[in-house]
C-alpha cells in the first residue's frame, strides 16, 4: 500500500513537471491574420507588420517568451512611428487617442497573436496534455490519498511540524518573504497602473495601520512578540508557496505566458459552455479539481468526524455545482455567467455598471440574479448568520473557504496566534470592508449621475486600485501564495470584506458560539495551533469561557483536535453574554469566601 | 509584600495569576526547568510533531511583564524557614509568603540500570529532550508502567514508527483505576495500534551496552531479554520533596498541608503534586497529582494569601485523558471495583471504542458517577446531577443534555435508556436530546 502511495506521489510530481514545462512548449508564428484592428485603425496593422518584417518576426516560428518580448518591442516601435505621424499632423476629425496605439490595445494585440499563432504539440493534442497534467495529477493524488481510508480513525497530525512542507518558516525568512511580496506587488502596481498615487496611498495606509498597532502595544506597556516563532525552515513549503504565488502572478498579470494551459482546457470549455476557454475557465477548472481531490483527502483525515465529513462534502458540492458547472451551463443557454453563492462585497464588481447593465438586460433570469444578489446581502446573509454563525458561508459554501479547507488544510497550523497579529487583522479587514463600501458607493453614484470624479477622485482609478491590490493582489497572490507560510486563511482572516461583514453580525447578533466544557481544559494548545483563523482558542477554553469571535469561521477543527472533549460549536442565544465573560470564575465562588470569613 | 512561588507548573502559575487578580503584591516565580510556563500535559504533542514547544506555552512571553510577575530561572538549593530566605545559585532571596509548587518526580524502584543513558520518565522538558536525542535510529523502546504516562509515551514512539513494548504489572491496562470493561477496551485499543502490550509482567533489570547506555531489559517473570535503545520509566510519580527532608517542614509522602494549604511553617504554603492534605475529603486521596486539582489549589492558595481565607474544596471528582484515539472522561465516583452498595449501568458500542457507564446508589437510586469512553459529556450537567443526588431515572430521561459530542454525531442516549429498560423492566423514554438551549435552562435552575 505504501508503494502504491509512493507511485501516486511520483505520478503527481510528474504531472506537475509537465504542467510547468508546458509553458515552454511550442512556437508562435506571427502572420497578418493574427492581428485584428478596427477599420479606423488599419494604419496600426500596417505599421506593426512593417516593424515585424524589419525585426524578422513575421512568419518566423518563435518560442513563447521570446515571441512576447520581441513582439512587444515591435509594437512599441510601431507605436512610436504612429506617434511621430500624429505629431506631424492628425487626419481630419480623428482625435489623437484614437489614432495612436493605446496601452490596453498593445496587450490585446499580444494576446491575440499568442492565441491565434500558437502551434505545436499542445495545440495539436490538447486532450493528451490534459491527461498528462490534470489526469495524472488526479490519478496520482487519489492513489496517494485513497489508501488513507484504511488507516485507523482519529486525529492525523503526527509529524506535521517535522515535515518540511508543513512546518513553516523561521520568522526572519517569513518576514522577508512577506515584505518582498508586498513590495513586489506595489512596484508592479506602479508600472501596471502607470500611477504613483494609489500605490502610495496603499503604502501610507499600511504604515498607518502598523503605527496604530504598535502605539496600542506601547500604551499597554507591553511588547507582544510572536507567540510562536517557527523553529525550523521548511524549504518544501517555501517552494510550494512560491509556485502558487507565481501561478497567480501569471494568471492575473501576464496571461500571455500561460496560453498553452488555456489551450489545453479548450475542449472541456467547448463541451460545457460551447465557447473556447479563457484563463478564468482554466482557473475555475483547476480550482474545482483541487477542491474535489483535496476534499477527498480531508474526508480520509476526518473519517471519524461527521461534522467535518458533511462540511467538506458541502464545500466540494458548492464549488463544483455553483462556482463551476452552473455558470458555464448558463452561458450555454445564452444567459449571463453567474455564481449564485458569491455575494458582494467579496464579489466586488457586482455593482459595476457593466454587470448591472448585463444582468438587467438579460431577461427575467438576469433580473432575478440582480435581485438575488441584493437580497443575499441584506437578508439572507444576516439571517443565516444570526441562526448559525458565519460558518454557514465561510466554511460550508464559499469558494475561497472551500480551497482553504481542502488544499489549505495541511497548513492551517501556521496562522499567527499573537495578539499583534490580531491587531493587524482588525484594522486591515475592516479597512478593506470600508474601502469596498466607499468604492461601490462611488461606482453607483457614477452609474446614476454619470459623474466620473467624486471628491477629486477618479472613479475608474479607485476601481482599478481595488481590482489590482485587493481583488488580485490580496485575495489571489498573497491569499493563496501564503498558504505554506502564514496558514490557509490569510485572505479570509485579513482581507475578505464579506467575512468582515459576516463577522460583525456574528459578533454582535448571532446565536453561534463555541462552548467550553466546564473545567476539562488542560491548556495543551491543540485548539489554538490548529485554528486557521489564528484565534487563541486556548485562552478562552482554559478560563471556561464561551467563545464569540467575529473571525471564527466555525470549521470545527478546534473541537475535533481537543484531546479532552472541551469544545463544541453550538447555536443558542441563552446566557450568551454571561457565559462569554472573561471573569467567569472557574472554581471559587463569592459564597465560599463569605462563609469562611465568618 | 513579596510572594515567592517555587515551581512554574499549572499550580504555581495559577497561584500567581490569581494573586495578581486579587492584589498588588510583588510576585516572583522561580523555576529551574524553563523560564516560561508551558503545559506539561502537552509535552507529548511536541515530540509527535503536532505542535512546537512555543505552541504549548499558554501565554505569550510578554504576558508576565504586563502582569508584573517576575520570572527567575534558577535552582533553589535551600530554604531557611526561620529567616524566610531562599538560597539560589545567584544568591539569596527574601520572601514574605512562600508557595511550594514543586511538582513530582518519576518513580524509580531501584531497578538495576535505572540510571543508564537512554532511560527516563516523561515529566520534565528535559525528559522530552532526552527522548528526542535518543530517537534517531531507535529500533525499539520498552516502557514499564501501565498508567497514563506509559500509554502517552507509547503513543509518542509509535507516532514516529518506532516499535514499542509496553510492560504492565496488572492483568489489564490501568485496571486499578478503570473498571474491567473499560480496561479491556483500552487494552484492545493498544494492541490494535500494534503496540506490543505485555500484561502481568514486571521489569527485572536494564542492561548496559558497555558504554553507559541501555541495550536491553529483562522481564522478571519470563527472564526474557528485550533489546531496546530506550527505556521509559512510567510507573507513577511521587512528590518532589526529598531535598526538603532535613528541614523543619512536615513531610509525609508529600508536604503536609491543612485545609487552607498552609504547611506547618509560617507563611509557607504547598500546592499541586507536592502537597499532601492532612485531612482529605471523604473518598478522596491526600495527594491527587492531576492538572485540575493543581489548578484549583493554585486558585485557593491565592485567596488565602490575599487574606480571603477559603478552604480547599476540590468539588466533585473529574478527570480526563486520551488513550491513543479514545477519549476518556470521568465525573464523580467510578471505582475500578464496583462496591456492593453501588449499581452500574454499562453500555458499550459494538465498535469496542465507545462506552458509557453510569453509577448510582442501589438504595437511594441517586446518580453517583459517569465514565465516558469515546463519547463527550458535559462537565457542568454531570456535576449538577451528582451534586443534586438526582434519581437515575430522571438522569436517564434527560441524558441527552449531557451529550457534548460535535454536531451530527450519532447520539446513543436512547440505547442507554433501552438498556436500562431491559435490565429493570421499566419503560422509560428519552425526553431530552443533545442541545444547548435545554442545558442552559437546566443549569440556571
Amino acid at each position: 500500500m505504501k508503494y502504491l502511495q509512493y507511485f501516486g506521489l511520483i505520478l503527481f510530481i510528474f504531472a506537475l513537471l509537465i504542467f510547468t514545462a508546458m509553458l515552454g512548449i511550442g512556437k508562435i508564428t506571427l502572420t497578418s491574420d493574427n492581428l485584428t484592428v478596427d477599420d479606423k485603425q488599419s494604419h496600426h496593422k500596417v505599421a506593426i507588420m512593417k516593424a515585424a518584417q524589419a525585426a524578422g518576426l513575421l512568419n518566423t516560428p518563435t518560442s513563447n517568451v521570446a515571441f512576447i518580448s520581441q513582439y512587444k518591442s515591435v509594437i512599441n516601435s510601431a507605436a512610436d512611428e504612429i506617434e511621430a505621424q500624429a505629431a506631424a499632423g492628425l487626419p481630419e476629425g480623428v482625435p489623437k487617442w484614437e489614432y495612436t496605439i493605446q496601452k490596453w490595445q498593445k496587450n490585446n494585440y499580444i494576446s491575440e497573436a499568442v492565441t491565434k499563432g500558437a502551434s505545436g504539440p499542445v495545440k495539436d493534442n490538447p486532450l493528451t496534455f490534459l491527461f498528462l497534467t490534470f489526469g495524472l495529477a488526479i490519478i496520482g493524488g487519489l492513489l496517494f490519498i485513497l489508501p488513507k481510508f484504511l488507516e485507523h480513525e482519529g486525529i492525523k497530525h503526527n509529524g506535521i511540524y517535522l515535515n518540511s512542507l508543513t512546518k513553516g518558516l523561521k520568522s526572519p525568512l517569513q518576514n522577508l518573504y512577506l515584505f518582498g511580496t508586498i513590495l513586489g506587488v506595489l512596484v508592479y502596481g506602479f508600472f501596471k497602473l502607470q500611477d504613483f498615487f494609489w500605490p502610495l496611498v496603499t503604502v501610507v495606509l499600511g504604515l498607518l495601520i502598523s503605527y496604530f498597532v504598535f502605539i496600542r502595544e506601547r500604551s499597554k506597556e507591553h511588547q507582544p512578540k510572536k507567540s510562536s516563532s517557527p523553529v525550523n525552515t521548511g524549504w518544501l513549503g517555501l517552494i510550494a508557496g512560491t509556485y502558487m504565488l507565481t501561478f497567480y502572478v501569471l494568471l492575473y498579470w501576464a496571461p500571455a505566458y500561460i496560453d498553452n494551459w488555456v489551450t489545453m482546457v479548450n475542449p472541456v470549455s467547448e463541451m460545457l459552455s460551447g465557447n473556447g476557454a479563457s484563463r478564468w475557465f482554466l482557473y475555475g477548472m483547476m480550482y474545482t479539481v483541487i477542491v474535489i481531490v483535496m476534499g477527498i483527502r480531508m474526508l480520509t483525515k476526518y473519517q471519524h468526524n461527521t461534522y467535518q465529513k458533511i462540511r467538506t462534502a458541502s464545500v466540494m458540492f458548492f464549488q463544483t455545482a455553483f462556482a463551476f458547472l452552473i455558470p458555464e451551463i448558463l452561458v450555454r443557454m445564452n444567459q449571463p455567467w453567474f455564481d449564485f453563492k458569491n455575494f458582494w462585497p467579496l464579489d466586488y464588481d457586482f455593482f459595476y455598471s457593466y454587470n448591472i447593465k448585463e444582468l438587467s438586460s438579460s431577461g427575467s433570469l438576469g433580473l432575478f440574479m440582480l435581485i438575488w444578489g441584493i437580497i443575499g446581502i441584506i437578508i439572507i446573509i444576516p439571517l443565516m448568520t444570526y441562526f448559525m454563525g458565519k460558518r454557514w458561508y465561510c466554511s460550508w459554501v464559499c469558494g475561497c473557504g472551500g480551497l482553504a479547507e481542502t488544499l489549505g488544510d495541511p497548513w492551517r497550523q501556521l496562522s499567527d496566534k499573537s495578539l499583534r497579529a490580531w491587531q493587524y487583522e482588525r484594522y486591515i479587514i475592516h479597512g478593506v470592508l470600508a474601502f469596498a463600501i466607499i468604492m461601490t458607493s462611488m461606482v453607483l453614484y457614477h452609474y446614476f449621475t454619470g459623474t466620473s470624479t467624486i471628491l477629486g477622485l477618479n472613479v475608474e482609478g479607485v476601481k482599478s486600485w481595488y481590482g489590482f491590490f485587493i481583488g488580485a493582489g490580496f485575495s489571489g497572490v498573497v491569499g493563496t501564495g501564503f498558504y505554506p507560510l502564514m496558514g490557509n486563511r490569510v485572505w479570509c482572516r485579513f482581507g475578505c470584506p464579506l467575512a468582515a461583514y459576516l463577522g460583525l453580525v456574528q459578533k454582535f447578533k448571532s446565536r453561534f458560539r463555541i462552548t467550553t466544557n466546564g473545567s476539562q481544559c488542560i491548556s495543551c494548545g491543540n485548539c489554538s495551533t490548529y485554528c486557521e483563523m489564528g484565534i487563541d482558542v486556548r485562552s478562552y477554553a482554559q478560563k471556561g469561557q464561551d467563545i464569540v469571535r467575529s473571525s471564527c469561521v466555525g470549521c470545527g477543527v478546534c473541537s475535533a483536535v481537543c484531546p479532552r472533549g472541551v469544545l463544541r460549536l453550538e447555536n443558542s442565544s441563552g446566557d450568551i453574554v454571561e457565559r462569554t465573560d472573561a471573569l467567569r470564575t472557574i472554581h471559587i465562588t463569592e459564597d465560599q469566601i463569605f462563609v469562611n470569613l465568618k | 509584600m513579596h510572594i515567592v512561588i517555587i515551581g512554574n507548573g499549572i499550580s504555581g502559575t495559577t497561584a500567581a495569576r490569581w494573586v495578581r487578580k486579587l492584589s498588588d503584591h510583588k510576585i516572583t516565580i522561580i523555576s529551574s526547568e524553563s523560564k516560561y510556563f508551558y503545559s506539561r500535559t502537552a509535552l507529548m504533542y511536541v515530540y509527535m510533531g503536532h505542535m512546537r514547544y512555543e505552541d504549548i506555552k499558554p501565554y505569550e512571553d510578554w504576558f508576565w511583564d504586563k502582569n508584573r510577575i517576575d520570572l527567575v530561572k534558577d535552582h533553589v538549593s535551600h530554604i531557611d524557614f526561620d529567616k524566610q530566605e531562599l538560597t539560589l545559585t545567584q544568591g539569596k532571596m527574601q520572601y514574605d509568603k512562600l508557595v511550594l509548587a514543586l511538582g513530582s518526580k518519576s518513580n524509580k524502584f531501584g531497578w538495576p540500570g535505572q540510571d543508564l543513558k537512554g532511560v527516563g520518565g516523561l515529566y520534565h522538558l528535559q525528559d522530552l529532550q532526552q527522548m528526542e536525542e535518543y530517537s534517531d535510529g531507535l529500533q525499539r523502546a520498552v516502557i514499564t508502567g501501565g498508567g497514563l504516562i506509559g500509554i502517552e509515551m507509547a503513543e509518542m514512539f509509535h507516532s514516529r514508527h518506532i516499535p514499542v513494548t509496553l510492560l504492565v504489572r496488572e492483568q489489564s491496562y490501568w485496571n486499578n483505576v478503570l473498571p474491567p470493561e473499560e480496561s479491556k477496551m483500552i487494552s484492545d485499543h493498544i494492541i490494535k495500534n500494534n503496540i506490543d502490550l505485555r500484561l502481568g509482567v514486571n521489569l527485572d533489570q536494564i542492561k548496559d551496552d558497555g558504554n553507559g547506555r541501555c541495550k536491553s531489559v529483562v522481564v522478571k517473570e519470563t527472564q526474557e531479554e528485550i533489546a531496546c535503545g530506550y527505556v521509559g520509566l512510567t510507573a507513577g510519580v511521587s512528590p518532589n520533596v526529598s531535598w526538603l527532608k532535613d528541614t523543619n517542614l512536615e513531610i509525609g509522602r508529600g508536604i503536609k498541608v491543612n485545609n487552607h494549604l498552609l504547611t506547618n511553617q509560617n507563611n509557607v504554603y504547598a500546592i499541586g503534586d507536592c502537597a499532601e492534605l492532612s485531612e482529605p475529603r471523604p473518598g478522596r486521596r491526600g495527594i491527587e497529582a492531576i492538572w485540575y486539582t493543581g489548578r484549583m489549589m493554585g486558585e485557593t492558595v491565592a485567596y488565602n494569601i490575599c487574606d480571603q481565607p477559603v478552604s480547599y474544596d476540590p468539588g466533585i471528582w473529574f478527570n480526563s485523558a486520551k488513550f491513543i484515539d479514545i477519549e476518556y472522561q470521568v465525573y464523580g465516583d467510578v471505582p475500578a471495583t464496583i462496591p456492593e452498595t453501588m449499581a452500574t449501568l454499562y453500555w458499550q458500542h459494538s465498535d469496542n471504542e465507545k462506552a458509557i457507564r453510569i453509577n448510582y446508589d442501589k438504595a437511594s437510586q441517586s446518580v453517583l458517577g459517569f465514565n465516558l469512553m469515546g463519547v463527550r459529556y458535559r462537565h457542568e450537567v454531570c456535576e449538577k446531577w451528582i451534586a443534586d443526588k438526582t434519581h437515575i431515572e430522571e438522569v436517564l430521561q434527560h441524558l441527552g443534555m449531557a451529550n457534548f459530542d460535535p454536531e451530527f454525531y450519532k447520539e446513543y442516549e436512547s440505547d442507554i435508556v433501552n438498556l436500562y429498560n431491559t435490565q429493570s423492566g421499566k419503560n422509560l423514554k428519552l425526553k431530552s436530546k443533545r442541545g444547548l438551549k435545554r442545558v442552559l435552562a437546566f443549569l440556571s435552575k
